[in-house]
C-alpha cells in the first residue's frame, strides 16, 4: 500500500494506461502546460510524451465531439471537461453522439471514450462551477457513470474506464483531489458496476458516493456513539447501479437512507429509492429516507453555501428518525 | 485528360445514387418505409466528386441526407436498402434507419440526425490520423443550413489550429429545411467563412462532377501532406422537398423544374460526355441499365429480409 492523494491516484492511472496502450490520449483545457486546474495532470506530458497530452481551445463541444470521432477512428480518448458544469455546452455530443453511436449503427463500432468531469462545491465557486449533475447521465442509455470517493477507487475506476469499450463519464469531486488514502501497489482496477461496503453495520444502511460518502462515514461514527450501527455503502458506479449490493444491504439492515451532494429532486437517490420500493419493500421497517441539496442553484456567499450542504449532523438527525 | 475508367466511375456513381433515391421515394410514398427520409437527388455530383479522391481508409461524416455519401464512399447498397426498410439484414441491423446510416467497413462513420453534428466527429477522426501519423483524411459533408451551427466554429478552429487532415464540404443546396439560406445566412458564399480560420475556402459548381472532383482533389492532397484543413463549398440545388412527403409550400413546382432542368448533374455530365466523345450513348445506356438492375436487386433483398427479432432491442448497447 502507499498513501497518496486522490489527484496523484488519477495521475498514476493516466500514466499507467497511456504507457500500456498508445491509442490512449487525453485532451482538455489547461492540462498540458498548466497540469490541470487542480493539478491532476501535473507533468503528464513528461511522463507519457507531449503529443498525447493536448491543450485544447476553449471548445467543449469540439473536445467531446473530437474525442468521439477519434474513438470511431480507433483511438481511446480521455476528454477533460474542466468543470462538470460545462457539460451544458456539449450535451449533444454527449447524449446524441457518444451515447447513441454504437447502438444506432448496430454495433459496427464501439465508443471507448472517458470524459473526466470535476464536480461538486468548492470554495464559493457558485452556481456555474459547483454542480453535481450525475443524474442527467444516469438517465441516458449507452453511457456509464462512475464517481469514486477515495484514492484507490479514483485510480481503479479511471483505469477500468479507460480500458472499457463503453463511453464512461468519470465524476471526480473537486474537494477530493487533495485528500490522501491508501492505494494498492501494482495493478489496481476497480470494476465498473460494483458498489462497496465501506463500513459494516446492523441497524441501517446509508447509501452514498463521491465526496458526500465521507460525510456519511463521519455520521456513521456519530451514530455509533449513540448506539446505532450504520452500514455505509459506496455506490462507486451510478450507471449501471449495483442493485444486488443495494438490496443485500437493505435486506440485512431493514432501514435505508440515500445521501448525495446533488439536488435531491430527481437525483440518483430517487432511482435507488424506487429500486428498493420495487424490490425490497417488505424488508423495510421504516420509509426510505433521502437527503440531498435543496432545489436551488448553488449559492455563492459562504453562509448560503454552508446552508446548501448536507452535513453529518443532518445525516445523524435524519437517521434517528428512522427508529 | 480524364481516363475512361474515371469518367465511367463518376457517372455510374451518380446514376446509382439517383436510382437508389428514386426507388426510396417511390416505396416511402407507398408506405413501405418507416420514419423520415431525405433524398439526395440533384446533389449527386458532390458526394461522387469528393469521394473519388478518397480510399476506404479515409473517413467521412455524413448528414441526415446521407444515402448519397454512403454510396459514394463505397457502401454496398443491399444492406443500405435493408436498413432503410428497417430489416435485420440492414447495415445497422435495423437500429438506425435512413437518418442514422453508417458503414464502418468503408470509412463511412455515419449519417447524423442532428444538423451540424458531424463536424467535431470528423475533426476527431482527423486527429486520430494525425496522432497515428497516417495519411488518412476525414471529410465532413454539411449543408448551408448546418453552416450556421456553432459546432462549425469550434470544429473549424480546432482543425485549423492543429493543422488536421480534415475537409469541410458544404453542399449549398440553397434550402435550410424550408427556409431559403440567404434569409438566415450572413454571407452569400459560405466558402468566405474559411478566411476566419486561416484555411483555404474554395467554391465550385457543385453540379459539375469533374469540377468537384478536381477541387476536392487539390484540397485532399493538401490535407494528406499535412498542410491542414480546408473548406470546399459546392453550389448545388435541392430538387426534392426537405423530406419525402414535404408539401413544399415555400416554393413553386415550376421554379424547381426550371432549376433542375438547368442544373441536373447527371444530365450535364451526359451531354458533356457525348459532346467530348468521352463515353458513347450506348455506354451511358449500359451504365444506367446496370445501376438500375443493382438497385432492383437491393430492393428485392430488402423486401425479402426479415424484421429484427424483438430481443435485438437490447443488443449493441454495452459490452
Amino acid at each position: 500500500m502507499k498513501n497518496i492523494t486522490f489527484s496523484q491516484a488519477t495521475l498514476e492511472a493516466m500514466q499507467e494506461e497511456m504507457l500500456r496502450d498508445e491509442s490512449v490520449f487525453v485532451m482538455g483545457e489547461d492540462i498540458a502546460r498548466q497540469g490541470g486546474i487542480f493539478g491532476q495532470f501535473k507533468d503528464l506530458p513528461q511522463m507519457v510524451g507531449a503529443d498525447r497530452v493536448m491543450d485544447t481551445p476553449i471548445s467543449e463541444t469540439a473536445i467531446v465531439g473530437a474525442a468521439v470521432g477519434a474513438a470511431l477512428a480507433g483511438m481511446r480518448p480521455v476528454a477533460d471537461m474542466h468543470f462538470a458544469d460545462f457539460f451544458g455546452v456539449c450535451m449533444d455530443e454527449v447524449f446524441n453522439q457518444m451515447a447513441k453511436i454504437r447502438y444506432m449503427f448496430g454495433g459496427q463500432t464501439k465508443v471507448p471514450v472517458v470524459v473526466r468531469a470535476p464536480d461538486g462545491m468548492a470554495k464559493g465557486a457558485a452556481a456555474q462551477h459547483s454542480q453535481s449533475v450525475e443524474s442527467w447521465f444516469v438517465h441516458i442509455p449507452g453511457i456509464q457513470v462512475v464517481a469514486p470517493s477515495n484514492p484507490a477507487d479514483a485510480k481503479g475506476l479511471l483505469k477500468s474506464a479507460i480500458r472499457s469499450d463503453n463511453p464512461v463519464i468519470y465524476f471526480e469531486n473537486k474537494t477530493l483531489f487533495p485528500l490522501k488514502g491508501d492505494v494498492p501497489e501494482g495493478e489496481c482496477l476497480t470494476p465498473i458496476g460494483k458498489a462497496a461496503v465501506c463500513r459494516e453495520g446492523r441497524d441501517m444502511t446509508i447509501i452514498s458516493y463521491s465526496a458526500q460518502l465521507l460525510k456519511c462515514l463521519e455520521a456513521a461514527k456519530l451514530l455509533a456513539d449513540e448506539g446505532i450501527s450504520a452500514e455505509v455503502l459506496d455506490l462507486r458506479t451510478l450507471s449501471p447501479l449495483d442493485t444486488d449490493a443495494i438490496l443485500t444491504s437493505v435486506v440485512k439492515t431493514s432501514r435505508v437512507m440515500i445521501v448525495h451532494e446533488a439536488v435531491k429532486q430527481g437525483g440518483v437517490g430517487a432511482e435507488v429509492a424506487a429500486i428498493i420500493a420495487e424490490e425490497a419493500l417488505d424488508a423495510l421497517d421504516a420509509p426510505v429516507a433521502r437527503l440531498g441539496a435543496p432545489f436551488t442553484p448553488v449559492p455563492f456567499s459562504p453562509v448560503l453555501e454552508d446552508q446548501y450542504r448536507v452535513l453529518p449532523a443532518q445525516i445523524v438527525a435524519a437517521a434517528k428518525k428512522l427508529f | 485528360m480524364y481516363s475512361k475508367d474515371l469518367l465511367r466511375s463518376l457517372y455510374s456513381g451518380m446514376v446509382k445514387i439517383r436510382r437508389f433515391e428514386e426507388t426510396i421515394e417511390k416505396h416511402f410514398l407507398a408506405g413501405e418505409i418507416p420514419g423520415f427520409t431525405h433524398l439526395y437527388i440533384g446533389e449527386e455530383a458532390v458526394a461522387v466528386g469528393v469521394c473519388h479522391n478518397l480510399t476506404p481508409k479515409d473517413y467521412i461524416e455524413s448528414t441526415h441526407r446521407g444515402h448519397g455519401h454512403c454510396i459514394a464512399k463505397g457502401a454496398e447498397i443491399k444492406p443500405m436498402m435493408a436498413e432503410i426498410f428497417g430489416r435485420s439484414t440492414g447495415v445497422c441491423r435495423g437500429k438506425g434507419g435512413s437518418m442514422h446510416i453508417a458503414d464502418f467497413k468503408v470509412g463511412m462513420l455515419g449519417a447524423n440526425g442532428v444538423v451540424g453534428g458531424g463536424y467535431t466527429l470528423a475533426v476527431g477522426a482527423a486527429l486520430a490520423a494525425k496522432l497515428r501519423r497516417t495519411d488518412q483524411v476525414a471529410v465532413v459533408f454539411f449543408g448551408d443550413g448546418a453552416s450556421n451551427r456553432g459546432t462549425f466554429h469550434e470544429a473549424a478552429n480546432m482543425a485549423a489550429a492543429w493543422k488536421l487532415p480534415a475537409l469541410f464540404v458544404c453542399e449549398n443546396n440553397e434550402w435550410a429545411s424550408t427556409t431559403p439560406y440567404r434569409t438566415t445566412t450572413s454571407v452569400a458564399d459560405i466558402a468566405d467563412r474559411a478566411a476566419g480560420y486561416g484555411m483555404p475556402g474554395v467554391k465550385v459548381d457543385g453540379n459539375d462532377v469533374l469540377a468537384v472532383y478536381e477541387a476536392a482533389g487539390e484540397l485532399v492532397r493538401r490535407a494528406r501532406k499535412g498542410e491542414g484543413p480546408a473548406l470546399l463549398e459546392c453550389k448545388t440545388y435541392r430538387v426534392k422537398g426537405h423530406f419525402v412527403g414535404d408539401p413544399e409550400k415555400y416554393r413553386t413546382r415550376e421554379e424547381v423544374q426550371k432549376r433542375f432542368s438547368e442544373s441536373d448533374p447527371i444530365k450535364l455530365f451526359e451531354e458533356r460526355a457525348v459532346k467530348e466523345k468521352w463515353l458513347g450513348k450506348a455506354e451511358l445506356d449500359s451504365v444506367r441499365e446496370g445501376m438500375a438492375a443493382e438497385v432492383v436487386d437491393a430492393l428485392a433483398f430488402a423486401k425479402s429480409s426479415p424484421y429484427p427479432d424483438p430481443q435485438e432491442l437490447f443488443t449493441d448497447l454495452y459490452d
